[in-house]
């Protein structure tokens, strides 16, 4: 027991979970806002994946990270509007639609990593986002180090989660925006063009899944590796139905699952004689585990997945 | 300009479509290949060379693209009844596995002509298990079944990885992560001999056929089908969709683990947590090249495997990433939507 307390009272621990939270949070955001107007985005693994390519190649090769950040988030948009043309314009199936976009942005990424950097004996590395002491705040006994000492891209994913709340509670955009999810054909009723709704939230929305990924080679690591992104992107999708569609929640739930993810970590180290994989496949069960508890409980966006087409029902 | 509903959609269209989606995708990845600095048809000569110039290199690709038939036929039936079954991938693993654990010492006294068949359903059967799970969630609790079914994978290449350097580690294998090989005469017979290529791609040509039959010729593969177009309405019309569901289930999860089972017993002989390379994703595509047609998965297939196996020749000669048959097979999938797109749909001014 004592092994679990020391691990609890650790300062360590607590800034490990920030700093794990963040992509999560970003991915999860974004995979909410396009929820939310009735798309669903599973293209966000390889957009995550992309994200964190081009964001690490565009400060390899002399960007500052904010426009390695910039760059991510365009790039983002970009499959976004893939996506929208696919999913939007088309009317295809989400499920399908997302997977294909999964598929190529992450085989893409590869691709153009590989043509810009040839195989080498160890990855080159660049200079990531270095932490920030927040003033006074960061010399607080334990609560200094645990929560005021993270790198800059960690305070925005934080603020964006309040801003996104705001937004699609509290303005017109947002009413738009949840009238598109629950109901296009009312929402046109009342003045609104469901379709440019849904391509500027799917936008938005893979422009903060890019960021997410970015922050991974730009903030995490200093190295862009095939196959970083690791299911985070799936772990987004599970996260968005645990927050029941509330950027709140879903910055709750990214914290929630990083303090599992950070414990197992540290548990690995600390207990001998289990398998180092049951540590490792705990994140992944507790993800179901949290679907299956919320699922029944979580109030859909009615429109989820329903292509819109005019005078067509 | 607006999208209409076609009324009867040309034969020339349903050919046309998916051909004409494929050349849109080799286009548009010679964009990326030219880009790389190479000669566009010298490459795409190369990977034909690659994936069939030589009795090897032909045989290689007609063994890669086995399991991707498998892998492929899971999907298809799957998505047919819009079951979305994304853990292929874990199904393989669990298949491959499940061979491994009992091929190795447990049955291997049994003689071959008992042995392989039997080690076939184990290994179809530890997919199927794999499958239910997500099923279940979905059933009972109404869980999406695409994120439980993809988050299955990760555990379940854990899961291996946890018994090959575990309980079924090989002793022999110099501390590699690696499980015991399967006994000898577990191993399926060759279909040409001094090759790789073995008899399990005749097992999944005839699994295609069967699935094909089963789904145009019988009260289930109405019933999958119904169930895949309009939930409700199969329910209103008398279709057990929960039954329904879980044998569409069993077909698709026991495909994938079948095909772990057989690149185990045809190929590899062993266990690694490299042993597919995507095969489980992969199969994805296939599903949807084919436009979840059984007969049209062994096509798809084929099309996937030459684009591996060739384009690591090529890559060597000309000094472009392999990841360009990633990217070019991903594309295809993206145009082959758009593709079936405009066979139901026309525009109109």
């Amino acid at each position: 027991m004592s092994v679990l307390f020391d691990i609890l009272a650790s300062a360590g621990l607590w800034a490990a979970i920030l700093r794990i939270a963040t992509p999560l949070i970003f991915g999860t955001l974004g995979a909410l806002l396009c929820e939310r107007a009735g798309v669903l985005n599973l293209g966000i693994e390889g957009i995550m994946t992309f994200g964190a390519m081009i964001g690490w190649l565009s400060v390899y090769h002399g960007a500052d990270l904010w426009t390695g950040l910039l760059v991510a988030a365009i790039a983002g948009g970009i499959f976004g509007v893939l996506h929208s043309v696919l999913t939007v314009t088309l009317g295809l199936s989400q499920h399908v639609a997302g997977l294909g976009v999964t598929l190529f942005a992450s085989s893409f990424s590869y691709y153009v990593f590989r043509l810009i950097v040839p195989v080498a004996g160890t990855p080159p590395t660049i200079v990531p986002f270095q932490p920030i002491d927040v003033p006074f705040l960061s010399s607080l006994p334990f609560l200094g180090p645990a929560l005021f000492t993270q790198t800059a891209p960690t305070y925005l994913a934080i603020v964006v989660a309040l801003i996104l709340a705001y937004v699609i509670f509290r303005t017109p955009v947002g009413l738009a925006i949840r009238m598109t999810g629950e109901n296009p054909h009312a929402a046109e009723a009342q003045g609104v063009n469901p379709m440019k709704v849904r391509y500027g939230a799917v936008i938005v929305g893979s422009a903060l899944m890019a960021v997410g990924g970015a922050f991974l080679t730009l903030s995490a690591f200093n190295s862009f590796f095939p196959t970083m992104v690791q299911g985070r992107g799936w772990i987004c999708i599970a996260l968005v139905v645990f927050a029941s569609w509330r950027p709140g929640r879903a910055l709750f739930g990214a914290l929630l699952f990083a303090f599992f993810d950070a414990f197992q970590l540290r548990l690995q180290t600390a207990v001998e004689g289990v398998p180092y994989q049951i540590f490792l496949m705990t994140p992944y069960i507790l993800s179901i585990a949290a679907l299956a508890v919320m699922a029944r409980r979580a109030r859909v966006p009615q429109a989820l997945m329903q292509p819109y087409r005019r005078g067509e029902r | 300009m607006r999208l209409e509903r076609r009324e009867q959609r040309p034969l020339w269209l349903m050919i046309g479509a998916p051909v004409l989606a494929i050349i849109a995708a080799l286009a548009l990845s010679g964009i990326l290949i030219a880009i790389a600095g190479a000669p566009v048809f010298e490459a795409y000569r190369r990977i034909l060379i690659g994936a069939f110039g030589s009795r090897l290199s032909a045989t290689e690709t007609l063994t890669r693209a086995t399991p991707l038939m498998l892998t492929g036929l899971a999907a298809a039936v799957a998505f047919r009844a819009r079951l979305w079954n994304i853990g292929a991938e874990g199904q393989f693993y669990l298949g491959a596995i499940a061979v491994a654990a009992f091929g190795s010492k447990l049955l291997a006294g049994l003689p071959a002509p008992i042995l392989i068949p039997l080690l076939l359903v184990i290994g179809a059967m530890a997919g199927m298990v794999l499958i239910l799970i997500p099923l279940w969630l979905r059933l009972r609790f109404s869980v999406d079944e695409v994120v439980t079914s993809l988050l299955m994978n990760f555990i379940a290449v854990l899961f291996v990885s946890m018994l090959i350097d575990g309980v079924l580690k090989d002793p022999l294998a110099f501390g590699w992560p690696q499980s015991q090989p399967v006994a000898d005469h577990a191993m399926l017979p060759k279909l040409i001999a001094r090759s790789r290529l073995h008899i399990g791609l005749a097992i999944a040509v005839v699994l295609a056929v069967i699935v094909y039959l089963i789904q145009s010729r019988t009260v289930f593969g109405m019933q999958s089908r119904a169930a895949g177009l309009n939930p409700q309405g199969a329910v209103f019309a008398g279709v057990p969709l929960g039954r329904t569901l879980v044998k569409v289930a069993c077909l698709s999860g026991g495909l994938a683990g079948l095909a772990g089972a057989i690149e185990v017993m045809g190929v590899k002989g062993y266990v690694t947590t490299d042993l597919s390379p995507g095969f489980g994703y992969a199969g994805i595509v296939v599903a949807m090249l084919a436009n979840l047609n059984p007969i049209g998965v062994v096509f798809a297939a084929l099309f996937t495997a030459i684009m591996f196996v060739g384009a690591d020749g090529m890559s060597r000669s000309l000094g472009i990433p392999t990841y360009i048959a990633d990217v070019t097979v991903a594309l295809s999938l993206l145009t082959m939507l758009v593709a079936l797109f405009f066979t139901q749909y026309r525009i109109r001014r």
